[in-house]
């Protein structure tokens, strides 16, 4: 066992984890963080996706020992203050969710794009969010959502 | 300060965003992989290599004595408490089908299935004791190729004695429907046109995100079950049928289900095993699949040979369709499984008016995962045949394909239209559809840059595809499913329960996954009732809450469901209505309601909503004899099918040296009947178009020689990605259902029943001048290139080859050819 100390959305966590831990592991099962879900085991879909020091990661393709001393954002810790983030406002408006399982990572993930690039074309943004899989939507309204988002600055949400 | 009411005029028909968001959007969403109880216990399972072997000896000895083990279990431990898991769909009399153990007893049938279970006190524990079990294998022959697998060369299950599980057939001429079919193929061999083809329709996987969790909680003799599923009825039901356990101690919930798309529509080895482990544990039992095992062991979907034969005369009027279908059901069959492809039987006819029909099936058993229900099930098969046949009948006419198809569709003014299967269209206008699709599209001008690349032999070619689809949905007419065989009905129950505060709770038997039901649902309270739309909350998804309802498939929870939740709704009313009366000293035969509130006629003397429900809860003065509630239920069972239809036109430039695809621009306009929320009907068309663009593209389940599934993984398994896909044009015509009181039809499976031979006839129309008039799907770049590579050679070319076997000399479709017919084989064999 290995001890780290991790802060999740806010809160700083300190626990021993068995060296193989994956991050989405810790994440849900030690921390209660369901609101992050796994979607495959190849690293493919992008479902848990969370910030790492204000970067995208797919928390599967981390272990949890990796994050030792840094800060995690997840879906869970965007809305401040009971206000939504302008990106899980934007998914709402433009009904960019069905199901809802991807939404998670693809919100994380949308933001990131912001992150990188404010102001991104439909194709930049088609690219950014290539690793992350939606079943349900066919992409359409998340690129829509995105391009709102981005509308209305977003970017200054994100946790940085 | 007075609250502005910024409602709008009627709910339905607005796009109202979703209800269902919220908890979605912050991470508060209850999967059922979330729950954690306490002492609970997690499931691995051990799952075969093989294809098909004999286990010869299982030693779970260490793994039993692994840290936090409870239990192991096996198919010789469960064997006579585990029962066999059902097929509700018998379709013959005579249907062959072996026993379905949730846990392999003496001999595996697929690469997948289970033959040990391990249950810990982790999840990890659980893994990591499942690599101690040591399972001894006999390898036996396996029946993997459909062809050959019908021709009995391998059998899949030795003890059936043949790989047949049944033949169906439906014969207009029989049904009294329609003229005899092979008439029809005889005199187009005289003279007339004959398109003989066959299609592949691959393997697909539904490939939900979720992957399946369930959950049972043994508290007391009570039985509680959490399940990914779409059917929390269905598991219900058939945990008592295959278990033996009472009904009445097992209640099913589904919680927040992450899509299902027909995947989730099953009851499954997993439900099977997690209850028994939860009876012999005492504790409660959770295991959630990896996507690994979800695309190796869930059911697949599609998985067709399809022979088609269609018969017209020289001006390309269509006289008789013939169809042939080899079916694959993998190794088993599970809920509707051997149904799949006769819920296409009646769709290959589609929107044209063909005088003869006849469809064959043969349903055939391989030492493969079995396939069931997959987004439109049976439907888009159906539907990629025709459209693919009318697209090769223009070529051979020589005019425009939109116009072969305008030359045979159903005129607006003929509905509603009985079909040469005997259903009754009830409402379409296929030329309106088509007429403002021409025009988002522009398809003039996009035939005139097609010409002009043709012209200029441009490198990359433009092709232009065509689907005039339509589909039987809204399942189902009971009546119907049982002269099918089919073990339940189609019915659907709603409640409306009036709360004393003035809110509303409706409870739903249908159980959404994503497709915004308590939204929708909301809508349609609203309207008729007259009550705030937040006011509403829509219960669904818990055997407790929702006792009575047949979930959520076939694009039935509105048309079905919707209508229930109307009557339910006008129940209400009509119970309101005496107490209104007593309450305002007036005749019920007075009181009118709308928005709201009740009136007496030609007054302005009236009680809302709120103040009837009160009086009812408070039961102080009411009319002699009156119950003291306003709740009520009411169960429909549809009379008939709706039928949707939308024209969808799809660009795509090929690039004839690299054989690469690349979707330039996609119009649908679909006719759904009235819409109750235009934001949700683009959601399910732009989804439904997706899928079905990823059949024509990307997708395939495909097994090596061993009867390995080497698309296992999302490495393999293409899903398309935001990078691969377009946003599209859509936009709808109204043509109202009259099969129930919304005037909706279904839009669930629409998108995808359609944009696969859209797409595929715009890829093969791009290179049909250089003699190519298929290519089999998934239309890889290398399919594409092969095809160009070999067209108009001798060249064997494995894909369009393979694609038309039937054409070899010898081996005709129907009758041998007449050889002074030549027309039949001219445009075909390639």
């Amino acid at each position: 066992m290995t001890r780290i100390n991790v802060t999740v959305d806010g809160v700083g966590y300190e626990d021993e984890v068995e060296p193989r831990t994956l991050l989405v592991h810790y994440l849900r099962e030690s921390l209660g963080k369901t609101g992050t879900v796994i979607g495959c085991d190849t690293s493919n879909c992008g479902a848990c996706t969370v910030h790492l020091d204000g970067r995208s990661v797919k928390s599967c393709n981390v272990l949890a020992v990796q994050a030792d001393g840094h800060e995690v954002t997840t879906i869970e810790g965007l809305a401040q203050d009971g206000e939504l983030h302008p990106m899980q406002k934007a998914f709402h408006n433009c009904h960019a969710l069905q199901c809802g399982y991807c939404t998670p990572g693809m919100i994380m993930q949308a933001i990131d794009v912001l992150n990188e690039n404010p102001d991104p074309s439909e194709e930049q943004i088609r690219v950014g969010l290539e690793g992350n899989l939606c079943r349900c939507t066919g992409y359409h309204n998340i690129v829509k959502a995105v391009q709102e988002a981005a509308g209305s600055g977003a970017k200054e949400g994100a946790q940085s | 300060m007075t609250a502005v009411d910024d409602r709008p005029k009627t709910e339905i028909g607005s796009a109202r965003k979703r209800k269902e968001d919220q908890r979605l959007i912050t991470g508060r969403t209850k999967w059922t992989d979330n729950i954690q109880l306490p002492g609970m216990q997690h499931l691995a399972m051990v799952r075969s290599p093989f294809a098909h072997a004999k286990i010869t000896a299982i030693d779970t000895s260490a793994a039993k004595a692994a840290p936090g083990v409870s239990l192991v279990l096996t198919g010789e431990d469960v064997k006579d408490i585990q029962g066999s898991l059902p097929n509700a769909w018998p379709i013959t009399a005579d249907q062959k089908a072996p026993p379905h153990p949730s846990i392999a007893v003496d001999r595996v049938a697929f690469a997948g299935e289970i033959v040990a279970v391990i249950v810990a006190r982790s999840a990890r524990a659980a893994r990591d004791a499942a690599e101690l079990v040591d399972v001894d294998y006999d390898e036996l022959p396996a029946a993997l190729d459909l062809k050959e697998s019908a021709e009995d060369a391998v059998l899949a299950h030795p003890d059936l004695g043949t790989n047949k599980s049944a033949f169906w057939q439906f014969d207009s001429a029989d049904a009294g429907t329609g003229t005899a079919v092979d008439d029809a193929i005889a005199t187009a061999r005289d003279g007339g046109i004959l398109i003989e083809r066959e299609y592949r329709q691959q393997r697909l996987i539904p490939a939900f995100m979720e992957p399946r969790s369930f959950v049972c909680d043994p508290t007391g003799e009570q039985l509680t079950i959490w399940s990914s599923t779409q059917v929390p009825h269905f598991v219900r039901i058939f945990t008592a049928a295959t278990l033996g356990i009472p009904e009445s101690k097992v209640r099913v919930i589904a919680p927040d289900v992450g899509g299902g798309f027909g995947g989730k529509l099953q009851y499954t080895p997993e439900e099977v095993i997690v209850t028994l482990a939860a009876r012999k544990t005492g504790k409660p039992c959770k295991y959630t699949e990896t996507r690994s095992e979800s695309l190796l062991s869930a059911h697949h979907g599609r998985d067709q040979w399809q022979r088609l034969t269609l018969a017209a005369t020289k001006d390309g009027t269509v006289t008789g369709l013939k169809v042939d279908l080899l079916a694959d059901m993998g190794a088993y069959l599970g809920l509707v499984t051997s149904g799949v492809p006769i819920l296409g039987a009646f769709m290959f006819n589609a929107i044209y008016k063909f005088p003869a029909y006849q469809f064959n099936c043969t349903n055939v058993f391989t030492n493969k995962t079995w396939t069931d229900a997959y987004r439109g099930a049976g439907r888009p098969e159906a539907t990629f045949a025709i459209e693919r046949l009318m697209d090769e009948l223009a070529a051979e006419v020589g005019v425009d394909p939109m116009e072969i198809r305008e030359k045979n569709w159903i005129k607006h003014e003929e509905f509603p239209f009985t079909s040469v299967c005997g259903l009754e269209y009830d409402s379409g206008n296929y030329e309106a559809a088509t007429a403002r699709a021409k025009e988002l599209f522009d398809y003039d001008g996009l035939r005139r840059e097609q010409q002009q690349r043709r012209d200029s032999k441009d490198r990359v070619q433009l092709g232009i595809g065509i689907s005039t689809f339509t589909e039987m949905c809204g399942l189902a007419p009971s009546r119907v499913l049982g002269s099918l065989s089919y073990a339940a009905g189609g019915w659907e129950h709603a409640e409306v329960r009036m709360l004393p505060t003035g809110k509303v709770e409706v409870v739903t038997g249908s159980s959404a996954h994503g497709q915004g039901h308590e939204t929708a649902w909301s809508q349609i309270v609203a309207d008729r009732l007259g009550i705030p739309f937040d006011d509403i909350e829509v219960l669904h998804g818990d055997t407790q809450v929702a006792p009575r309802g047949l979930d959520t498939y076939g694009s039935r929870s509105l048309v079905v469901g919707g209508q229930a939740l109307v009557m339910a709704a006008d129940r209400v009313i009509e119970k309101a209505k005496p107490i209104a009366a007593h309450m305002l000293e007036a005749s019920v035969d007075d009181i009118e309601f709308s928005a709201g509130t009740f009136k007496v006629k030609g007054t302005d003397n009236g009680k809302a909503m709120a103040e009837v429900v009160w009086a009812a809860f408070t039961g102080h003065d009411l009319p002699e004899g009156t119950e003291p509630t306003l709740d009520a239920e009411a169960t429909f069972d549809p009379s008939n099918f709706s039928f949707p239809h939308g024209t969808h036109l799809c660009a795509t430039e090929v690039d004839t040296e690299t054989g690469a695809v690349k979707i330039r621009s996609y119009v649908c306009v679909d006719d759904i009947g009235n819409i109750i929320n235009p934001l949700i009907v683009e959601g399910q068309m732009h989804g439904g178009i997706v899928q079905g663009i990823a059949q024509a593209l990307w997708e395939e389940a495909v097994y090596d020689d061993q009867g390995t599934l080497v698309s296992g993984s999302f490495v393999d398994y293409t899903l398309p990605t935001s990078a691969d896909t377009i946003s599209f044009v859509t936009d709808n015509t109204v043509s109202p259902s009259t099969s129930n009181d919304l005037g909706a039809k279904g839009v669930g499976e629409a998108g995808c029943i359609a944009s696969t031979p859209a797409v595929v006839n715009s890829i093969v129309d791009a290179v049909r001048p250089l003699g190519i008039n298929d290519i089999q799907m998934p239309c890889t770049p290398e399919r594409v290139w092969r095809a160009i590579q070999s067209a108009g050679s001798t060249q064997a070319d494995p894909t369009t080859g393979s694609a038309q076997p039937h054409f070899d000399e010898g081996a005709p479709n129907q009758a041998p050819p007449d050889p002074s017919s030549s027309a039949s084989a001219e445009g075909a064999g390639q």
